[in-house]
């Protein structure tokens, strides 16, 4: 469904975000995007709906060619994108409802739009999705009055109402509480599945992904060094995709906090000047 | 910023830190010698071009002044209801059609959403020439096109406040989160959309207070244009002082001050409401 080939993203700094990426995502896969800061995670997706523009390469959405397209197809192919923010990116002084709608933008004129008035059923479906998100009792609100996790349920609920064939995730769970995170991605993940829709979702949590992700793409200096099933993750792939580090403690499904924080003791130790360094842990495999 | 370790010692603990290095230091004290040195010379410059026996004159011509002001004439008081009124009008139609205009000029001047650069220098060309111009200057070149009266001034408050409005906004514009525009712009809204949704629910509370705080100044403005012709109560002011009818200044001061004061409570409050 989504095609990438070749995909190349240099800067004008000359920095290289991305180089040759090709990868193909059929209907229906939600897609965990993984990798250190800086390896282009948020660059690829951005480039998929250019907000950034691609130096080379080709993106293909269902037949349509993404890259050659002029700027009035351009706004027609993302209407068929839904993104989601990691900071939400709401129009914090517009309601919840306000906030939905605006997903309908890419389909109405300027001045409906202007003036709030939008058809019946597309109200009515920023309704039932509302409700689907949880957020019935909040429509009037003003967006800046809800807490994290209510907001990004906004943002979800706004990329829905394009009634989109993929949607793209820029870490919904990185501003948000481990439960909460918990919740958002499950929803995300409950939407694709009724949706038949592809997601990409960039994100930093590697039990999130693993949980949540049909398939896990890893990312390092703009190349991908891993592209497989979710319980193929384990200590090599990580160091891979991540470099040297002590996976096996962080990998421990249930590690409890003092036997990680002794482990930690050990590798820690007094030097002459009084000064605590502590030692990189060696052998990490 | 200079870590140095005293006697080729490498412990950390004899490691000495300042904030400058010294070179530094002397700059920094030089540079306060050079300007203390300007002030002085000023001061003396100043001093001599005064001439002292009107200033040692002034607390006598200061207090026979007030003595004429004394008490104010308050029946002037009915004949300046309609040129203050005339004053509150230029202010309040001169401010509304200053915003009219500088509103497209600081979206068309912002870096974030300019079309063009082009059209942007031409945009940031409106608003320098225009906030280089005082409104008192403007106000007399128009009553010589316009002819003497309340649209001159109008029109000057207009031109003088583009300026003010337009660069405030345009600043507000540039500074805010880039992400929420990013967002509507994924939707496949066009440019008009993004603005309306991206930038402008982002700059409505700065717009606001921006535009209520120039009026509140062209109340204040307005109340001069008089004096070159531009209506308003300044036109009685010039009068009553050519005449040296001090007790007639001295009401129309009291006049001016109440507006005055009128006008900064309800900007306050309109402020309030909108932040």
């Amino acid at each position: 469904m989504l095609t990438l080939t070749d995909l190349t993203k240099r800067y004008s700094t000359g920095d290289r975000a991305l180089t040759q990426v090709s990868l193909h995502i059929p209907e229906g896969q939600v897609v965990a995007l993984i990798g250190p800061s800086g390896a282009g995670k948020s660059t690829l997706i951005r480039c998929v709906n250019r907000l950034v523009e691609p130096t080379e390469g080709r993106i293909t959405l269902s037949n349509t060619e993404l890259t050659s397209l002029s700027s009035r197809q351009l706004r027609c192919a993302r209407r068929r994108m839904g993104m989601i923010f990691q900071e939400y990116a709401l129009i914090d002084r517009l309601t919840v409802m306000e906030n939905v709608l605006s997903g309908y933008l890419g389909y109405t004129g300027f001045w409906r739009s202007f003036l709030r008035r939008y058809p019946q059923p597309v109200v009515s479906e920023a309704f039932r999705l509302l409700q689907r998100v949880g957020l019935e009792p909040f429509i009037d609100k003003r967006a800046d009055e809800l807490s994290g996790g209510q907001r990004q349920r906004v943002g979800i609920a706004r990329a829905l109402l394009q009634s989109p064939e993929i949607l793209l995730v820029d870490e919904p769970t990185a501003s948000l509480d481990p439960k909460t995170s918990r919740q958002i991605m499950r929803l995300i993940k409950e939407l694709c599945a009724e949706r038949r829709l592809a997601a990409i979702i960039n994100i930093h949590d590697v039990a999130l992904a693993q949980l949540f992700a049909d398939r896990i793409i890893g990312l390092r200096a703009g190349e991908i060094v891993f592209d497989g099933l979710p319980d193929q993750l384990d200590a090599e792939i990580l160091t891979r995709i991540y470099g040297e580090e002590d996976w096996n403690t962080a990998a421990e499904p249930e590690a409890e906090i003092e036997s990680d924080l002794e482990a930690v003791d050990t590798r820690v130790q007094t030097d002459a000047a009084g000064l605590k360094r502590s030692v990189p842990a060696v052998g990490a495999v | 910023m200079p870590v140095r370790y005293p006697d080729h010692s490498t412990n950390l603990a004899d490691a000495r830190w300042k904030l400058h290095t010294t070179r530094k230091q002397i700059l920094i004290w030089l540079a306060w010698l050079l300007g203390i040195s300007l002030f002085l010379l000023c001061w003396k410059q100043i001093s001599d071009n005064t001439m002292w026996v009107f200033v040692e004159d002034a607390p006598r011509q200061g207090a026979d002044l007030i003595s004429r002001m004394l008490p104010p004439e308050w029946s002037y008081a009915h004949l300046l209801w309609k040129p203050l009124w005339d004053t509150i009008t230029i202010a309040t139609l001169g401010t509304l059609l200053g915003i009219a205009m500088a509103f497209p000029c600081a979206f068309l001047a912002a870096r974030n959403t300019t079309p063009h650069g082009l059209i942007r220098s031409a945009a940031l060309m409106v608003i320098v020439s225009s906030r280089s111009i005082n409104s008192l200057i403007w106000a007399m070149l128009l009553v010589t096109i316009l002819g003497p009266g309340i649209l001159a001034g109008i029109i000057a408050i207009a031109l003088r406040s583009i300026g003010f409005v337009g660069k405030l906004l345009y600043e507000a514009i540039e500074e805010i989160h880039p992400t929420p525009v990013e967002a509507i712009a994924a939707t496949g809204a066009s440019r008009m959309q993004v603005m309306s949704y991206g930038v402008l629910p982002q700059v409505m509370p700065a717009f606001a207070g921006i535009s209520i705080y120039r009026w509140d100044i062209n109340i204040r403005e307005s109340t001069v244009l008089g004096l070159v012709g531009a209506g308003g109560i300044g036109l009685q002011l010039n009068a009553a002082i050519n005449t040296l009818a001090w007790d007639k200044v001295s009401i129309i001061f009291i006049l001016i001050f109440a507006t005055v004061l009128v006008s900064e409570y309800i900007s306050a409050k309109v402020r309030k409401a909108f932040i």
